[in-house]
């Protein structure tokens, strides 16, 4: 009988060792697995129930957490919702995060890596953990500016500050105010998420770094001109051939000038004036001497087809192979296939600015703890040489002329350089056209670059131009920085 | 005291060849220090059970309002009650038994108060005052139990009637009138305003009958019969036990659509079975048995194929999303999840988001809230209960003793074993009460009857000159 015991009870040994493994298993190999289940409200709740740190622009509080009185003991606050809605995102009980709020999650709710030792010592001595505070390098002055200058139109701004890459200001429109998304009622949220969605202009996107992307126009032309001169084969005053009109190798598509007829009057126009008057088919000439490869060397430079993290996730823009020489010849253009972000174009003229440097743009100034400890600080960084200084000194000049004397003229500033580039792109046969422009200023010392892209024709169908809505916003944009 | 009598203490069955007279000065000892150490252990499981309550009050209140530690008060004086008691009638009984159903009955009841708290239930609605009461009316029983059984014996006499009331027990719940359906097995039963679960009733009367029927029936269950592989095969007639018994848990299974109980009634008779003939080719015969009703009612009974599919596919969207689906289930693991290693601390998790997480789900309450540590903290107790009921099957005289404490802490084990194992998903989950823990009055009374049962062995053991030890472990 004592021998059946024995091996009875190794069985039971043998069963509770393996709830002592399941219960391993569960609670520490499987642990992070099973918490980031989108199905596990505790997380949901623990996320909720945690002080979330704040999110600042300047001294503005852009996003708190006050005391709620309910089951998730903390609601979400934004003073300024529609206003600051790219930069915070919403923190919500229905679906994932957006903006910092989703990029900067960890950190937010006190998870991170860096937050560890305040966590254990949240637990030690009894305390609810806080979460760490964001404080953002938008510039409210700046964000309020380009809002205002935006109005109604469905579009979006961004501004860099070139030396560093900080940006300054980050305004999509329509907006959204997240406080509808933050609510702890799940159906109210979920109705007024499914209204948002609905609702035209896609409120819930945000245009500076991402959603369906738009053809740069002329804009684009920045990078093609960089790709001549960066190339060696070409000067500013370089000839490019000036017909009336072109028709496009292989097919029966004429091209012509915006303004119809030639850039300026003689049978050769400079690659200089070519970009001063943005004209049409000497950059298509351009384009089509250089090939696709300098072209979208030059664009990968600038940063095209990598995705940033700002630290939202930025969509790449792209200059897409083209299938034939004629394709090619419209996207030397901005036409075609070519899709960019304001984002991307503000980093054209970032580069320039910075006399060919690209600095790695970012949105986070500094990450602090709730006892003031600093867990991450921004720090410039480089993200590509994308020309020589002196192909930057060069197309500084050409757009100053673009500006001074061609075809950004509304971009003026008295007493001020301003270098700018505007874009009108075409969509289609009865599409409206989209508007941009972008730039930098004071030529000599620049303090910001921008970029202003405007939607749907700025209500003008095919009438508007870049130089016409897209530039009297950047302007205002770049006073408000000057004037601080 | 001097070391050699010592010695002998912690292991009477080691000290056979020693002088008569050191056996006296030891019996003349032994039960005080027993007892003294009883209730050392005790204080420490009220302590437990007492900081645990209070624990709960500041975690999840954050104040420390006395009304359940007030009324735990009650059975935590009982328990005292039954521990001077032992020291009458019982002065030889395992030192460890009572403390740890002590112990484990204080956690449950602070998880089910804390549970209560998040619910919002209060007074009379609340679980944790009616478990307070229950655990109460357990104890008074098991004082009574362990006062009327003076000698264990006598059950064995009742073998007989132990099986009809068990199987009587057990076909209650399907009963018309009294029977109540519940959310998913029938194990329940309605006279006017009192519930109860038989089927934990029954386990013990089982358990019993088990032990009487093999001591006398075993030696035909085990001598003839030809060898066939080297396995000694019983003869046709004597296979008739396990298939009546083997009927019966399939009668459960398909009538009162509860997997758990049946497994644990067959897992409780095959181990006995077991234990009292020697015989592995019963163990094949028996697992072989249940595994051909397993398959089919895997094949045949929909609530089966449903228990199965959320055991295998839990996180499987459409079976997580599906009526009686594994949304429970994996509810529970993700309260797991969350306590971690250490847990979230008592009253600082999230265990009411758990369906029945104050019964069946108890113990991943617990382990949300006590983390790993607080869990393998559980299942060292309840392995250190089952291994001290299996002591007193090494060390018992008497067959049906042995026997009947082997069953009835071997019952205790599997039953932890099929919760906590369909909680964390080894086998599926089925709806059994996790002893001493999870709410409820049925398994409370049980448990504790157990105990006196177990008490009531353990100092039989004892009690005997260790001449009679020898002779009596050689069978």
């Amino acid at each position: 009988m004592n021998k059946e015991l024995r091996r009875v009870s190794v069985l039971l040994l043998a069963m509770f060792l393996a709830l002592c493994a399941s219960t391993t298993v569960i609670q520490v190999v499987q642990q992070e697995q099973l918490q980031a289940d989108s199905r596990n409200t505790r997380t949901l709740y623990a996320s909720f129930s945690v002080e979330r740190g704040p999110i600042l622009a300047g001294d503005t509080v852009i996003a708190q957490s006050v005391p709620s009185g309910d089951e998730y003991k903390y609601q979400r606050v934004y003073p300024q919702g529609e206003l600051y809605a790219p930069v915070t995102g919403y923190f919500t009980i229905h679906g994932e995060n957006t903006g910092l709020e989703g990029s900067l999650n960890d950190y937010l709710s006190g998870r991170a890596n860096q937050q560890f030792l305040d966590r254990l010592n949240a637990i030690l001595t009894g305390q609810n953990p806080r979460g760490a505070t964001v404080q953002t390098t938008i510039d409210p002055v700046v964000q309020q500016a380009a809002w205002d200058a935006l109005g109604g139109l469905q579009g979006a701004v961004i501004a860099i500050e070139p030396s560093t890459g900080r940006i300054l200001a980050m305004v999509s429109t329509p907006s959204f105010d997240p406080n509808l998304l933050a609510g702890h009622n799940q159906p109210t949220v979920i109705e007024n998420y499914d209204k948002l969605l609905a609702a035209d202009g896609d409120p819930l996107i945000n245009r500076t770094i991402g959603g369906a992307l738009n053809p740069p126009g002329s804009t684009f032309k920045l990078v093609v001109a960089s790709a001549a001169l960066q190339s060696g084969d070409y000067t500013p005053e370089s000839q490019l051939p000036n017909p009336q009109s072109l028709t496009l190798p292989g097919t029966s598509t004429t091209i012509t000038n915006s303004e119809g007829g030639a850039c300026g009057g003689g049978e050769t126009v400079s690659v200089a004036d070519a970009l001063r008057y943005s004209c049409n088919i000497p950059y298509a000439e351009l384009g089509g001497a250089l090939g696709y490869d300098a072209v979208d060397e030059q664009a990968r430079a600038y940063g095209f087809e990598d995705a940033f993290a700002v630290p939202m996730k930025v969509t790449p823009s792209v200059f897409p192979e083209p299938e034939s020489d004629a394709q090619l010849m419209l996207q030397s253009f901005g036409q075609g296939n070519d899709r960019v972000t304001p984002f991307q174009m503000a980093m054209v003229s970032a580069s320039i600015a910075n006399g060919g440097q690209l600095m790695r743009p970012n949105l986070v100034e500094r990450i602090s703890a709730p006892d003031l400890s600093v867990l991450e600080q921004f720090e410039p960084e480089m993200y590509n040489r994308a020309i020589s200084s002196g192909v930057a000194a060069s197309m500084t000049q050409m757009m100053v002329a673009n500006v001074a004397s061609g075809a950004a003229s509304n971009a003026r500033i008295s007493g001020v350089d301003v270098a700018g580039k505007t874009g009108t792109a075409q969509n289609g046969t009865n599409q409206p056209h989209t508007l941009w422009f972008t730039g930098f200023a004071p030529a000599t010392d620049p303090k910001v670059a921008v970029a202003v892209v405007v939607e749907n024709g700025g209500g003008q169908g095919q009438s508007g131009f870049g130089n016409t809505i897209a530039a009297p916003i950047a302007k205002k944009v770049i006073e408000a920085v000057l004037n601080r | 005291m001097t070391a050699p009598h010592t010695t002998a203490i912690g292991r009477p069955d080691a000290g056979g060849g020693a002088p008569i007279t050191t056996t006296i000065r030891i019996r003349l000892r032994t039960p005080a220090r027993l007892r003294n150490l009883e209730l050392l252990l005790l204080l420490v499981a009220l302590g437990v059970g007492a900081s645990a309550i209070a624990l709960v009050d500041l975690g999840a209140l954050g104040e420390l309002d006395g009304a359940m530690l007030t009324l735990a008060a009650l059975p935590a004086g009982l328990v005292l009650v039954l521990h001077v008691v032992e020291r009458v009638v019982a002065p030889e009984g395992d030192p460890f038994v009572v403390p740890i159903a002590t112990a484990l009955t204080g956690l449950g009841i602070a998880m089910i108060h804390r549970l209560d708290i998040a619910e919002g239930y209060e007074g009379w609605s609340a679980y944790a005052v009616r478990q307070a009461v229950w655990a109460t009316i357990a104890i008074v029983l098991a004082i009574t139990g362990l006062v009327l059984v003076r000698n264990h014996r006598v059950l064995q006499r009742y073998r007989y009637i132990a099986m009809f009331l068990g199987i009587l027990l057990l076909l209650l719940p399907v009963v018309p009138v009294i029977g109540e359906t519940g959310a998913n097995a029938d194990v329940w039963v309605r006279i006017g305003f009192f519930s109860f679960q038989p089927g934990e009733f029954a386990k013990i009367l089982l358990a019993v009958f088990f032990a009487g029927y093999l001591v006398t029936a075993r030696d035909s269950l085990s001598m003839v019969g030809r060898s066939f592989l080297g396995l000694r095969l019983p003869r046709a007639r004597d296979l008739g036990p396990i298939l009546v018994v083997w009927v019966l848990s399939m009668g459960v299974i398909v009538i009162q659509k509860d997997l758990g109980t049946a497994l644990l009634y067959f897992g409780l008779f095959l181990v006995m079975l077991y234990v009292a003939t020697g015989r592995g080719s019963w163990i094949l015969i028996g697992l072989a048995l249940f595994a051909a009703g397993g398959w089919l009612a895997t094949r045949m009974l929909p609530y089966v194929q449903g228990r199965f599919a959320n055991w295998l596919d839990a996180f499987n969207p459409e079976i997580y999303d599906r009526e009686g689906g594994s949304y429970q289930l994996v509810q529970g693991i993700f309260g797991l999840a969350d306590g971690g290693l250490i847990g979230t601390g008592l009253g600082q998790g999230r265990p009411d988001i758990v369906p029945l997480a104050e019964s069946d789900y108890i113990i991943a309450s617990l382990g949300e809230e006590l983390g790993l540590i607080g869990l393998f903290a559980i299942l060292s107790l309840y392995l250190i209960f089952v291994a001290r009921g299996f002591r007193i099957g090494v060390a018992g005289q008497d067959d049906f003793g042995r026997l009947l404490a082997v069953g009835l802490s071997f019952v205790v084990g599997l039953q932890v074993f099929i919760v906590i194992g369909g909680v964390t998903r080894i086998i599926p989950l089925t709806g059994l009460t996790t002893p001493f823990l999870a709410a409820g009055g049925s398994s409370l009374v049980a448990n504790w009857i157990i105990v006196a049962l177990l008490l009531r062995l353990s100092d039989a053991v004892r009690q005997q000159p260790h001449a009679v030890v020898e002779s009596g472990g050689a069978a």
